[in-house]
C-alpha cells in the first residue's frame, strides 16, 4: 500500500495545505512536523508560483511572501529531503505546471522520488493535457492526482477512470478561499465518481470550520483545508506553529467524530 | 498532442473548473465560423459599425525622407474605438450572444481591448466587466472613463505586478467564479485553444484587406509586413494571409523597454524561454524556476510576459522574425509619424514604425513595406508628454 492509500485506509482523511517558504522554509518544516503530530493524514506543500490563477487572495499573498523570502524549488526539495528522515505522513506537492515544466519535468519528478514526495497536484493541467506529466510521474513512482469541479459534469467519469491516489473534489466555483457556505454539489460529484472507481474523494476549496469539515467527510473520504491554515500562518508568522497545531488537532478530531458515528451506524 | 497546437505550442492548460466552458466556446466557434448567417452579420457589423475596410495609405513623405522602400500604412487606427481590437471583439461578442450568454468579461492592458469590449457589449446589450491592472488604470485613466461611459464596470487589479498579466489572471479567476452566463472575451491570440485560433481568424481580415489593397495599388505583394507584438493579435492578423507567400517578410516588433540587456523589458522572443502559462504552451519571460518575470514597457498594450503560440511557432520555423524596439525608439517613431504624416500612432504601433524607419533605407525603391498601425495614439499623448518631461494639464 502506498503512503497515500494508507492515509485513506479505513478512515476519513484530514488533509492540510501550506505554502512552502511562508514565512520561511524553517517554519514550513516545523509546521509539517507539527501537523503530522496533530493527526494530519496527508500534507499538501504548495510550491509558490508568481501567478497562481486558481488561488484566492489568501494563498496568492502566501505565494508572494514565499517568493519574496527567496524560496525556490531547489530549496524546497532540500527541505523535504530533510523532513523525510523523520516524517512518515504522505507529502504531496501542489503547484502550477510551469514551475515543473521549466525546471524540467523529469528532473522534477526524479527529485520528488529521491526526496520522498508521494504525489503532485497541478491545478492548471486538465485531463486533456495531463499525459505529458502523468506519464513521467508513473516512471518515477509519483502519484498524479486529478481534480474534478462542480462544472465537470460528464467529464467526471473520464477523469475518475484514470485517477490515482485520491480525487481532489473542488467544492465550489471560483478560486481557493474560506467560504461561509459550500455548494451542495458534493454528493452528486462523489456519487458520479463512485460509479466509476473506489478511489477516495477528498473535498477542498472553502473549508475552514469543524462543522464544514464534518459535513464534507459525511459525504466524501477526506477534507482538505488550505486557506484557513495559511491565514493563521500569515497572522502569526514565526509563531504560527502552535496555532496551526491546535487548529489541526481540532479539525482532525472533528473528522474522527464523523468516522465514529458512521461506524456505529454501520454496526 | 492535444488540440489547438502550432507545433508543440498551444494547448488547453487551464483549471478543470473552466474546462467545460472552454470546450463550449470551442464547439460554438466550430459551429459558427462557417455559418453563413453568422458571417453575414459579422461582416455587416465590421463594415457599417466598425468602418471597415480600413485604408491602406501610401506614406509618401515618410518614404521620401527615409529614401528606400515604399511605405504603406494599414490604418487600423481608423476603426471605430481606435484600434484593431474591435475586429476580434465584434466576432467574440456575437458568438457569445449566439451561445446565449448575457455577460462578457475581459482583460485589458492599454485599455483598447477593454474599450472595444465595452463598446460591443453596449451595442449587443450584454453586461460587461473589465479587469485592468492598477498601474494601467493610472497611466490610461482616460480609457477607464471611456469604458465606464459605455456602461462597463472596471476593476483595478492590485495583485502581482498590477499590469496586463495580472489582469488576465483576475479575469480567469472571475470566469471560474461565474461561468454559466459569462463569456471571456480574450483580447489577443493567446490563452487556451480555441482562443489563439479564433482571435487570429477574426483579426485575419487585416491581411486579407492588405493583400487586396496592395495588389490594386501596386500590382504585387509587399516585401515586408511589420507589426508590433505583445500577445500578438494585430501582428497575427497582419501576417496570416501572407504566411504562405514566402516572398513576404513578416516582422514582429517586441517591446524592449529600457533594452533587452536590462531587466526592464517585455521582449519575449529575445529574452524568454518555452513555458506553460495562461492556458497555453508558448514562450514566456521567466526565471530558471518558471516564475513569470515582471516585465516592463512604456506601452501598456505590449507590457506582457508572453506571446501567442502561433507566433512562437512562426519564430521557431523562421517564417517570421521578431525584433526588439526600445521605449526611446518607439517614442521617437511616435513623434516622427505625427510630424511627418499627421498621423498619431498608438505607442504600441510606434514600435512597428520604429523598425520600419530602420529597415526602409536598406531596401530598394521598388520594394514595399506595409506597417500595421494597430491603433491611434490619442490615449498616449499624456504619457508621452510625461516621458518628455512636458507638463500638461488635462
Amino acid at each position: 500500500m502506498t503512503r497515500i492509500e494508507e492515509a485513506f485506509y479505513d478512515k476519513k482523511a484530514f488533509i492540510s495545505f501550506i505554502t512552502a517558504g511562508d514565512p520561511s522554509l524553517e517554519v514550513t518544516k516545523q509546521l509539517v512536523i507539527r501537523m503530522e503530530q496533530e493527526g494530519a493524514d496527508l500534507i499538501e506543500i504548495g510550491i509558490p508560483f508568481s501567478d497562481p490563477v486558481a488561488e484566492g487572495p489568501v494563498i496568492q499573498a502566501a505565494n508572494e511572501r514565499a517568493l519574496k523570502a527567496g524560496t525556490t524549488t531547489d530549496k524546497i526539495f532540500a527541505m523535504v529531503k530533510e523532513l523525510r528522515q523523520s516524517v512518515k505522513v504522505p507529502l504531496v506537492f501542489l503547484t502550477y505546471y510551469n514551475p515543473i515544466f521549466t525546471y524540467g519535468t523529469e528532473r522534477f519528478l526524479r527529485n520528488c522520488q529521491e526526496c520522498g514526495v508521494d504525489g503532485v497536484i497541478v491545478p492548471d493541467l486538465p485531463f486533456e493535457e495531463k499525459r505529458e506529466l502523468s506519464d513521467v510521474c508513473k516512471q518515477f513512482g509519483v502519484t498524479f492526482i486529478s481534480l474534478i469541479a462542480p462544472t465537470s459534469h460528464e467529464r467526471i467519469k473520464m477523469i475518475a477512470k484514470e485517477a490515482e491516489g485520491f480525487i481532489y473534489c473542488v467544492s465550489s466555483l471560483g478560486v481557493t478561499g474560506v467560504r461561509s457556505a459550500i455548494a451542495n454539489d458534493i454528493p452528486r460529484m462523489v456519487s458520479l465518481v463512485r460509479k466509476t472507481t473506489d478511489i477516495p474523494c477528498a473535498v477542498g476549496f472553502g473549508i475552514a470550520t469543524k462543522e464544514q469539515a464534518m459535513a464534507m467527510v459525511e459525504i466524501a473520504d477526506g477534507a482538505i483545508v488550505g486557506s484557513a491554515i495559511v491565514e493563521l500562518v500569515a497572522k502569526y508568522r514565526e509563531n504560527a506553529v502552535d496555532y496551526v497545531g491546535d487548529y489541526v488537532r481540532e479539525m482532525k478530531q472533528a473528522v474522527e467524530s464523523v468516522e465514529e458515528v458512521q461506524e456505529k451506524i454501520a454496526k | 498532442m492535444s488540440k489547438g497546437r502550432f507545433g508543440e505550442y498551444g494547448g488547453q492548460y487551464i483549471p478543470e473548473t473552466l474546462m467545460n466552458a472552454v470546450l463550449e466556446v470551442e464547439k460554438a466557434y466550430e459551429t459558427y465560423k462557417d455559418d453563413e448567417q453568422f458571417n453575414q452579420e459579422l461582416t455587416e457589423l465590421l463594415n457599417n459599425y466598425a468602418g471597415r475596410p480600413s485604408l491602406l495609405y501610401y506614406a509618401e513623405k515618410m518614404t521620401k525622407q527615409l529614401g528606400g522602400a515604399k511605405i504603406y500604412l494599414k490604418r487600423e487606427d481608423l476603426n471605430h474605438t481606435g484600434s484593431h481590437k474591435i475586429n476580434n471583439v465584434l466576432g467574440q461578442v456575437l458568438l457569445a450572444k449566439r451561445m446565449g450568454k448575457t455577460r462578457v468579461i475581459a482583460e485589458t492592458g492599454a485599455g483598447q481591448h477593454g474599450v472595444a469590449t465595452a463598446t460591443a457589449a453596449a451595442l449587443m446589450d450584454m453586461e460587461c466587466e473589465i479587469f485592468m491592472g492598477k498601474e494601467d488604470t493610472d497611466r490610461q485613466a482616460l480609457n477607464v472613463y471611456r469604458m465606464e461611459l459605455l456602461g462597463a464596470k472596471v476593476h483595478a487589479v492590485t495583485s502581482g505586478t498590477m499590469t496586463l498579466k495580472d489582469a488576465v489572471n483576475e479575469t480567469m479567476r472571475e470566469w471560474a467564479r461565474r461561468v454559466d452566463d459569462t463569456f471571456y472575451v480574450l483580447g489577443s491570440v493567446m490563452g487556451p485553444h480555441p482562443f489563439p485560433t479564433m482571435v487570429r481568424d477574426f483579426q485575419s481580415i487585416i491581411s486579407k484587406e492588405i493583400k487586396q489593397q496592395i495588389i490594386e495599388k501596386e500590382g504585387k505583394l509587399p516585401d515586408a509586413v511589420i507589426a508590433c507584438v505583445g500577445g500578438g493579435s494585430n501582428a497575427m492578423g497582419a501576417f496570416y494571409n501572407f504566411i504562405e507567400e514566402e516572398g513576404v517578410r513578416l516582422i514582429g516588433c517586441e517591446a524592449a523597454g529600457l533594452g533587452v540587456e536590462t531587466a526592464r523589458n517585455a521582449a519575449t522572443i529575445a529574452t524568454g524561454t518555452t513555458g506553460v502559462f495562461h492556458g497555453m504552451k508558448s514562450i514566456f519571460c521567466q526565471d530558471q524556476y518558471g516564475q513569470i518575470a515582471p516585465v516592463y514597457s512604456i506601452s501598456a498594450g505590449l507590457d506582457y510576459p508572453g506571446i501567442g503560440p502561433e507566433h512562437a511557432r512562426l519564430y521557431e520555423t523562421g517564417r517570421a522574425t521578431y525584433v526588439p524596439i526600445t521605449d526611446d525608439e518607439a517614442v521617437d517613431a511616435f513623434e516622427y509619424l505625427s510630424k511627418t504624416e499627421g498621423i498619431i500612432p498608438a505607442i504600441e504601433s510606434s514600435h512597428a514604425v520604429a523598425y520600419a524607419m530602420k529597415l526602409a533605407g536598406t531596401m530598394d525603391k521598388d520594394q514595399i513595406i506595409v506597417i500595421n498601425i494597430s491603433g491611434r495614439g490619442d490615449k498616449d499623448v499624456a504619457a508621452i508628454a510625461r516621458y518628455r518631461g512636458v507638463k500638461i494639464y488635462d
